[in-house]
């Protein structure tokens, strides 16, 4: 008797052990995810915004500061066409940041945006972002790369100065492995 | 069918003994213990001056690094494991393990684990050097190559660990002695049972997240790297979300054998018992929601921040409400002082002086302050050395009469005691100042003005680190011999481990006894 | 009362050998036990709350400790002590659940306050983006054309012991921040590499540097004067070897500073089209590697055994320019401890260190790279 109660309380255990696994593995990082998006934790902003807010306010203007970075050995020159803007929320704004590649190689880059304050993010949309796609720019190739944006009009009236950072990101080879897996994948496609 | 061990290597090979299992684990973990202080050695004795000295910083973060992993997963958690394993069958009235073979399994993973993280030290590239909270990107894209090994060595710990747990569990709920309820179970067993709960709840986790490692650095995944849509926050939060919990699984079984010792040298019966278990498993339920206050610097949004704040300051509560219990128990009680009382005593006063700092870390506009220096280094080092590490030597010196059959060398017991109270003090208190001072933590060098402190503080390490050298001499000739204990051992303590002869015979409460 | 009890704290510390530990001077002060009371009003109230929360831990410490100590020369064995049976009072237990429940709302309401204005980073007078790099920082200031890293800068021979060490050893750097005094700074922290931590205790200012992401903090000093302080996120090897040095000065002088600075940059960038000496370069050179170079390729060029690789008789210091420039320029493809110097350093420091590395160390290769050369590269890189 007391060998099957072992084996019934075993295999619960087991799967308690297992379940939290796959907790870890499969649950928290979208669950994190969702998370940042709804809370602006760590000034994630969210993918693309479809809706369009009610009205702008024009009684009110909000600093949008925009600074970029790159990352670790990204030789790319990245820098934001203005420093800042002044936007009245509800209105759609446009912005361009300028990148060029100055190497002899054609490189991908990726954008990664981030939100300050964070209480802020989840109140900054993008309509339009170079950052949901990778940007491919040819050996000395420069670029405009395009942003649209609308501060929504509920954005906490404490609020006067957005900052948005881009930090550039060279992806040349993840992007290769990722166009190498797709070809394998489809092999006939083209010939 | 009672039988007697096997002769020579296959008795420890092959055994399905709890008492064999459990003594195995306790030589494991102490031979973890000396390792791992031996490398804590090296870093006082570079941090003995300013200047570089012994050993290049590049060593000098692989020494931080092992010797965090090897003192919280070498140490602490398997010599805890070990003393559940002798005391747990012999408290609850059962005859063994509930699951013996997975038991023998569990701890003959271990010595691979660890033969696989120590062979790091020599491979190119260096051994982890990252930490033992190992955060990405430094872990991933930055790490060296032999990170991949450290990997699966915890992978195999973690296995063990929650075998180990299952085991556990199984044999409290299923192997009581008939009228041994929950609520009459001895407090160790109590802790035991939650701490295993805790370790099967969080050991996957921490495999969870060495895994999405594995898989960022070798399989192209990018879970912690912003390049691919991942954060290195992420990391962090998974991390500490088993990390905490796995900071009580280092404490609670501590309060357990703690909650035996004090009553039987008090000669009184413990404080609020039923406060106790509550209490434990209020802490038990705390830990899983204050993980980011380990993260308060890294950029919350201040509700985050609030409300990590507040539910770290609860536990305060709870674990306030253990040490007025412990006081109450030794309050007109009729003590007296031998060795594990000794380190209990000790245990109540360091660990509640570790809380305290532990309170002052909760208070998120300080902890900017404290975060990531030398005070956070002596806060959990007053909760692990005093607290887990003083509690399991005390549980050795109380139950090694009953293991062995004979009573250790008071004396020399009582010399081990001063020496590591001194030396433990000596070590850390001024930990607290340098860290004040702007000392901050994982540093192979550092400024002037922090040099006073730390010459006082590397004299201590290798006082205490001496000091375990009587320790280890005591016990290895209380093995051989010395005054026969008598089976109660002490005067009158309470539990069914009492009532087999001294030593405990192979093979104990084959017919289950009677619980009052 | 509890500035009293600071007071009292404040002597103890004074009485301690070599003493003054809260002294006004801001050089190094030996046996320091406590925090610093900072210059700012956040770093004030912070010290404030720390000493709150301290004498609260000790008047419990006291009140359960001299119970306990008590009860341990009392109710001893030895004495004749006769153990009492009781074990249990829910009355006790339930005092002994509110009372501290009472005093952590006491402790959390100002910890709340102090925390909403940490958090209040409207209306800055100055913007400045910090981003951590193993094993420097670099400061950005928004709006002006200002910008550098800022390494350490005590000798190796004091970290080895060759030489003694001078009173700021290891929290001195070659480019201190400068910041005006009595103007609401906000910093924007980011890293480019590992995770960093910007920490500076006489601010009580301490934000992780993420890379990818971006953190903010804010100061507003009321003393001019200068403060000291390290990375606190572990970072690698150096991570004990990258200062933070913050100069605090009145309005004017921080006004000429960034005019100065501003005008250096338009120099050096004139530099680029300068013709250099072979002696000049090699000069240029060895300040350039020992700045920004020799953390891991080591003074002396001979690297670290299986972590760096030597500069002294390596293929790429001794083999064709161009892999020179490019590992210098763009980093190295396989190993992400070798960055990409070619935005960090101007072109004429690019030139001059890689001059530098052919020749010294027993290279002696004999070549040059001239400033232009580097631009040429970067700008049509094969």
């Amino acid at each position: 008797m007391i060998g099957s109660d072992n084996a019934r309380v075993t295999a619960r255990l087991m799967a308690l052990s297992v379940g939290m696994l796959a907790f870890a593995l499969f649950v928290m990082p979208p669950l994190y995810d969702a998370f940042c998006e709804v809370t602006g934790l760590n000034g994630k902003t969210g993918a693309r915004y479809e809706a369009v807010p009610a009205g702008v306010n024009r009684e009110r203007l909000v600093t949008v500061q925009f600074v970029t970075s790159n990352n670790k050995g990204m030789p790319w020159h990245f820098r934001p066409g203005v420093v800042s803007v002044k936007v009245h929320p509800g209105e759609a704004m446009d912005a361009v940041f300028l990148a060029d590649n100055p190497t002899g190689k054609t490189m991908v880059g990726q954008a990664i945006p981030s939100v300050v304050p964070f209480n802020a993010a989840q109140y900054f949309h993008k309509t339009e972002c170079f950052c949901f796609n990778q940007q491919t720019l040819a050996a000395g190739e420069s670029a405009e790369l395009p942003l649209r944006f609308i501060v929504d009009p509920d954005l906490p009236a404490s609020v006067n100065t957005i900052t948005l950072s881009y930090t550039l990101f060279d992806v040349t080879e993840r992007a290769s492995i990722n166009r190498e897996f797709e070809n394998k994948n489809e092999p006939e496609r083209e010939g | 069918m009672a039988q007697g061990p096997k002769p020579g290597l296959s008795r420890w090979l092959y055994t399905t003994n709890h008492k064999d299992i459990g003594t195995m684990y306790l030589w494991f973990s102490f031979a973890m213990f000396l390792l791992g202080g031996c490398m804590a050695l090296v870093i006082r004795a570079e941090l003995f001056e300013p200047g570089l000295q012994i050993v290049q910083p590049e060593f000098f973060n692989q020494m931080t690094t092992m010797h965090g992993l090897i003192m919280v997963f070498g140490a602490v958690m398997p010599a805890f494991v070990g003393l559940a394993n002798w005391m747990i069958p012999l408290m609850i009235g059962a005859p063994d393990m509930a699951l013996p073979r997975m038991n023998n399994w569990s701890f003959w993973i271990l010595p691979f684990a660890f033969a696989m993280l120590a062979s790091t030290l020599f491979m190119e590239g260096g051994a982890p050097n990252f930490g033992w909270t190992f955060y990405a990107p430094l872990s991933t894209e930055y790490a060296p190559p032999s990170v991949t090994f450290f990997i699966f060595a915890i992978h195999i710990m973690g296995a063990s660990s929650i075998m180990g747990a299952i085991n556990i569990v199984a044999t409290i709920l299923n192997m009581r002695a008939p009228g041994m309820t929950l609520m009459k179970m001895p407090l160790f067993v109590w802790t035991w049972l939650i701490t295993a709960y805790l370790l099967i709840a969080v050991m996957p986790v921490l495999a969870g997240v060495v895994t999405m490692m594995l898989m960022d650095i070798h399989f192209g995944t990018s879970f912690f790297s912003a390049a691919g849509g991942g954060d290195p926050l992420l990391f962090q939060h998974i991390f500490w979300f088993f990390g905490h919990p796995e900071v009580y699984i280092m404490i609670l079984p501590a309060f357990g054998i703690v909650s035996a010792i004090i009553p039987t040298f008090a000669r009184k019966p413990l404080f609020g018992y039923s406060s106790m278990v509550y209490a434990t498993a209020s802490i038990a339920f705390l830990s899983f929601i204050v993980w980011a206050h380990h993260m308060f610097t890294v950029g919350m949004p201040i509700t985050g921040e609030l409300f990590f704040m507040y539910a770290t300051m609860l536990i305060a509560v709870p674990t306030g409400v253990k040490v007025f219990n412990w006081v109450s128990t030794m309050f007109r009680g009729s003590m007296t002082f031998e060795t594990p009382m000794l380190f209990a005593v000790a245990f109540v006063i360091l660990f509640t002086i570790g809380g305290f700092s532990g309170l002052m870390l909760a208070i998120a506009p300080a902890d900017f302050q404290y975060h990531d220096t030398y005070f956070v280094v002596a806060h959990f080092h007053y909760v692990l050395v005093p607290g887990a590490i003083f509690s399991i030597t005390a549980g050795v010196y109380y139950w090694l009469p009953k293991w062995t059959g004979h009573m250790y060398n008071e004396t020399m017991g009582k010399v081990h005691f001063w020496l590591s109270f001194i030396g433990l003090n000596l070590t850390f208190f001024p930990m607290h100042f340098v860290g004040l001072a702007g000392m901050p933590r994982r540093i192979p060098d550092y400024a002037l003005q922090f040099a006073d402190f730390n010459q006082i503080a590397s004299v201590g390490a290798f006082l205490f680190g001496a000091s375990q050298l009587v320790f280890l001499f005591n016990v290895i000739r209380t093995i051989k011999g010395g005054k026969k204990a008598t089976d109660e051992v002490w005067d009158n303590p309470q539990g069914l481990e009492w009532t087999v002869p001294s030593p405990a015979p192979y093979h104990t409460f084959s017919t289950p006894p009677a619980v009052r | 009362m509890l500035k009293g009890f600071n007071r009292l704290f404040a002597w103890m510390a004074v009485v301690l050998p070599a003493g003054g530990a809260l002294a006004q001077e801001k050089g190094p002060e030996r046996w320091g036990v406590n925090m610093p009371r900072g210059v700012t009003e956040v770093a004030q109230t912070t010290y404030d709350l720390h000493m709150l929360i301290f004498w609260i831990c000790v008047a419990i410490g006291v009140l359960v400790f001299s119970v306990m100590f008590y009860s341990m020369w009392r109710h001893r064995k030895s004495r004749g002590y006769k153990a009492a049976q009781f074990h249990e009072s829910t009355a006790v237990e339930l005092v002994w659940t509110i009372i501290p429940v009472v005093i952590l709302v006491l402790m959390a309401i100002p910890a709340t306050k102090t925390l909403y204005d940490i958090y209040d980073t409207e209306e800055a007078d100055l913007d400045v983006m910090i981003t951590g790099y193993q094993w420097k920082w670099k400061y950005d200031y928004l709006g002006a054309d200002v910008s550098f890293f800022s390494n350490l800068s005590t000798p190796r021979a004091e970290i080895d012991n060759l030489l003694p060490k001078n009173p700021h050893y290891l929290l001195e750097v070659d480019e201190p921040v400068v910041l005006p005094v009595g103007k609401k700074v906000r910093f924007l922290i980011t890293a480019n590499d590992v995770i960093h931590a910007w920490w500076v205790p006489d601010l009580a200012v301490k934000k992780d540097a993420i890379p990818g992401f971006i953190n903010e903090a804010w100061t507003r000093i009321d003393e001019p004067g200068i403060y000291r302080g390290q990375c606190a996120e572990l970072c690698g090897k150096d991570h004990g070897f990258m200062p933070i040095v913050v100069k605090a000065v009145p309005q004017e002088e921080y006004d000429q500073w960034l005019q100065q600075r501003e005008a250096e940059a338009a120099k050096i960038r004139e530099l680029t089209n300068k013709n250099f000496t072979f002696d000049e370069l090699i000069a240029r050179g060895k300040e350039v590697y020992n700045r920004n170079c020799a953390a891991c390729h080591q003074a002396n060029g001979q690297g670290v055994p299986s972590t760096f690789p030597a500069i002294a008789g390596s293929a790429i210091a001794t083999g064709p320019i161009g892999q020179h420039l490019s590992i210098v320029v763009a980093g190295s493809p396989k190993n992400p401890a070798m960055q990409a110097f070619g935005q960090q350093l101007p072109e004429a420091d690019i030139a001059a260190v890689i001059t530098y590395q052919r020749n010294a160390f027993g290279n002696d290769m004999g070549d040059t790279v001239q400033p232009i050369d580097i631009l040429k590269f970067k700008n049509n890189q094969q």
